[in-house]
């Protein structure tokens, strides 16, 4: 299968060279793949996007979306990728229709041409159609933006943070969208700082201050975590973090919402890690094991590349 | 619970604008350090509850006490008691670090000495004393987030008020954010946070979600998948969010 986009050993500085924003980034994204990047505020993944959507220049490397270099022809990929940036980037005092219109016109076509591929997420927002974008809630703004992306028919999607600050619920939908959008063999390339949803996707890479930690599926990512997790839970919680972290015979701790996540030296006993916490006072503890999730491995790589 | 431990009660409260009622009739009590979460998709109606709480909206009918003071007779003692963060509005970008927090600790009427010193002993504690100079917008996002909770309960207020505090931070990140809550509510502050990240409301004392106006389940976050019968906060969130009738536009 071809692959739809290619990165070979790119690099992206900033300010004269001295942030270095990518630092030899390579991976391969296959034709309908749905492919997450994963990663920090500042580790690159915008700069990325601005770099595979022609908005940039890279230092050095070389990259093609759907075959296409992205230095010589830029205004060929243009014609053929759909970008939703961070920012919302509609024109807030247009209205949703209007806005909609808009794009289509930018890329020479018509909403009608391709209403097919948007017409699911369209209807949702087509009672509002009237409404100027700037007065949409998050979730909607976010559907007419993924619309406004769509309109001409791409054949790469690139989402950068589509989701961030966008409710439960509406998420869920956007990414049954996607779903859908993959269905119909569109590439997708989508960003996120959210574990829950990282797990929605073919494959996925963690980036860390410019460079891919790792590349695979999710689960050969959670296989490969390598190490006995045990969660554990007692009344003070913050108390427990604290404990926890100053004890000879634990290796990492992290606060998992109402438990903590913890590993221990391979000799190490549970049985004597209980006595300890009884002795230091606290109560109502509770530790059992439990298997890794997509979090703990990127909690594991951020802390060990950190170092 | 001690009275004197209570420091959010609110009975019946309600706003209606005009034939629309965004918060109707809840009651509920918050102790002296707790960690709520208040939960709800767009347009439950927490935002208006949160402005009433906070003294900034005026209640339709109904009751409620903040920090001891009513929150319709008494709106500017609850402003001068509490913190409040959010997401959307913080810091000044255009300030530098400590001009951030000497501009928000005069606000709340500390005197400058006390600034002085409380200010190097904050940016040591964040290990931030190098960035004392910097303005803010150089900051990245997650240390502007930490520095803004510090702000905001800079003033030691009895409660802190966090609408959405931590919207698009990676999960390292968020963890130090969330240390920072439960140093603080070890102190005795109370922390009342919307967000829209259920691994987030894990890790909160108590929760409550709201739908359409209501409060639909207020509980531990164990109780509450015990109720539910899931191991995760996110299905409790979506079975009751679903019920919804309203939406929100």
């Amino acid at each position: 299968m071809m692959n739809a986009i290619e990165v070979e050993n790119i690099t992206k500085s900033y300010g004269k060279g001295k942030i270095k924003a990518l630092r030899g980034v390579s991976f391969n994204v296959q034709q309908g793949e749905l492919f997450g990047i994963i990663g920090p505020d500042g580790a690159g993944k915008t700069t990325l996007f601005r770099l595979l959507t022609t908005l940039l220049l890279p230092d050095s490397g070389t990259a093609t979306v759907d075959g296409l270099d992205v230095v010589k022809n830029y205004k060929a990929i243009r014609q053929r990728v759909g970008y939703m940036p961070g920012r919302f980037s509609l024109y807030q005092d247009l209205s949703v229709e209007e806005n909609l219109d808009f794009f289509a016109t930018v890329f020479q076509t018509t909403v009608k041409e391709n209403y097919h591929l948007i017409e699911d997420i369209y209807k949702q927002i087509e009672p509002f159609k009237t409404r100027k974008a700037g007065a949409l809630s998050g979730g909607m703004k976010q559907k007419l933006a993924l619309c406004c992306a769509l309109v001409h028919k791409p054949s790469v999607l690139f989402l950068d943070e589509p989701t961030t600050g966008v409710d439960p619920v509406s998420r869920k939908e956007f990414w049954e969208m996607l779903k859908r959008l993959k269905m119909q063999g569109i590439t997708i390339l989508v960003s996120t700082p959210y574990m829950d949803e990282a797990t929605l996707c073919d494959r996925i890479t963690l980036i860390q201050q410019g460079q891919l930690l790792q590349i695979d599926t999710p689960q050969q990512i959670i296989n490969g975590y390598g190490q006995p997790l045990w969660a554990v839970h007692a009344k003070n919680m913050y108390r427990l973090l604290n404990d926890l972290r100053q004890h000879p015979q634990i290796t990492s701790c992290f606060g998992f919402g109402d438990v903590h996540h913890i590993t221990m030296k391979e000799d190490a006993d549970k049985d004597k890690l209980l006595v300890d916490l009884a002795e230091r006072g606290h109560e109502e503890v509770e530790m059992h094991p439990i298997e890794a999730t997509i979090e703990d491995c990127y909690m594991k790589l951020a802390v060990s590349n950190n170092e | 619970m001690n009275e004197n431990d209570i420091v959010i009660r609110t009975e019946q409260l309600t706003k209606r604008f005009g034939s629309f009622t965004a918060v109707d009739h809840i009651s509920f009590e918050v102790h002296r350090g707790e960690i709520f979460g208040f939960l709800g998709a767009n347009g439950a109606g927490k935002t208006t509850a949160m402005r009433m709480l906070c003294g900034l909206s005026k209640p339709t009918s109904g009751k409620g006490l903040v920090a001891g003071f009513d929150i319709h007779k008494e709106s500017e003692q609850v402003k001068r008691n509490i913190g409040y963060m959010s997401q959307k509005f913080s810091l000044y970008e255009d300030l530098k670090v400590w001009e951030n927090i000497r501009l928000f600790a005069g606000i709340y009427g500390m005197k400058d000495k006390e600034i002085e010193e409380k200010t190097d002993a904050l940016l040591q504690r964040l290990e931030f004393s190098e960035e004392r100079e910097t303005l803010v917008k150089r900051l990245p996002l997650g240390w502007k987030q930490k520095l803004a909770f510090s702000v905001s309960i800079f003033h030691e207020p009895k409660i802190v008020f966090l609408d959405e505090p931590t919207g698009g931070v990676d999960p390292a990140t968020r963890r130090q954010f969330w240390e920072l809550i439960y140093q603080a509510a070890d102190r005795g502050i109370t922390v009342f946070v919307t967000t829209h990240y259920m691994d987030e409301a894990e890790y909160c004392n108590r929760v409550s979600i709201m739908v359409d106006g209501r409060i639909d389940a207020l509980d531990t976050p164990r109780n509450l998948k015990q109720q539910f019968q899931t191991d995760n906060m996110d299905e409790v969130f979506q079975q009751l969010a679903r019920k919804a009738v309203r939406k929100a536009d």
